[in-house]
């Protein structure tokens, strides 16, 4: 399997995918574990995939996406963004509206 | 003496985007030591950190040519105008993109 496909799978067969650095338990980088973080907040249910474990995805999620950083989070298969983006979006709104709009389940209304 | 990356991404930005606003700070010293630490973890999070400094940039900027792109077309933009120095040097770049409109 190329890894566009395993990195299309991945994305298309889970709502919420972080591509990180580290673990949800123990990330290696800020701007992972900042991410990490909003999603807590929001309580959703997402796989975290450890690009340090794993060359292939690590430089393949960056084609994937035509992005160049990691964190990347997706959710239904769309790229939503890197840790900025998330960060404005949990500011803003967008984000709960998007996990709305998407049907993804949150703890806070 | 040569232009530092900093001086170089404060000129791409503001050929590039005509700012009405731009600040590019360097924020190395904030994850000083940190890539040392996760090499030595045998993980590679990071590219090596020098002690030299920049590395690591948050960039703000206000241009009208943000108007009508998303957050994410917005930063590939940056990205895009920044691409040799995040290929060389420069590996971490966060930002706050912004179109004059939405500055209150």
């Amino acid at each position: 399997m190329s890894v566009e496909d395993r990195i299309k799978n991945e994305v298309e067969g889970t709502p919420v995918v972080l591509f990180m650095k580290g673990t949800p338990m123990f990330p290696q980088c800020g701007f992972s574990a900042a991410v990490v973080q909003v999603l807590g907040h929001f309580g959703v249910e997402y796989k975290g995939i450890n690009v340090l474990e794993d060359d292939e995805i690590r430089n393949g999620i960056k084609d994937y996406s035509n992005w160049p950083t990691i964190p990347q989070l997706y959710v239904k298969g769309e790229f939503v963004g890197g840790c900025d983006i998330v960060r404005e979006m949990a500011a803003d709104g967008e984000l709960a509206t998007l996990f709305k709009d998407k049907g993804v389940p949150v703890k806070a209304a | 003496m040569a232009e530092t990356y900093h001086d170089r991404i404060l000129r791409k930005l503001t050929e590039g985007l005509a700012p009405a606003a731009l600040s590019v700070r360097d924020e190395s010293h904030k994850h000083a030591g940190h890539g040392d630490r996760v090499a030595a973890a045998g993980k590679g999070a990071h590219a090596p950190v020098d002690g030299q400094g920049e590395t690591h940039f948050h960039v703000e900027v206000v241009s009208a040519r943000f108007d009508g792109l998303s957050r994410v077309n917005r930063q590939r933009l940056v990205n895009d105008l920044l691409a040799d120095e995040l290929r060389e040097r420069v590996h971490a770049l966060s930002m706050r993109c912004q179109s004059p409109s939405e500055v209150g």
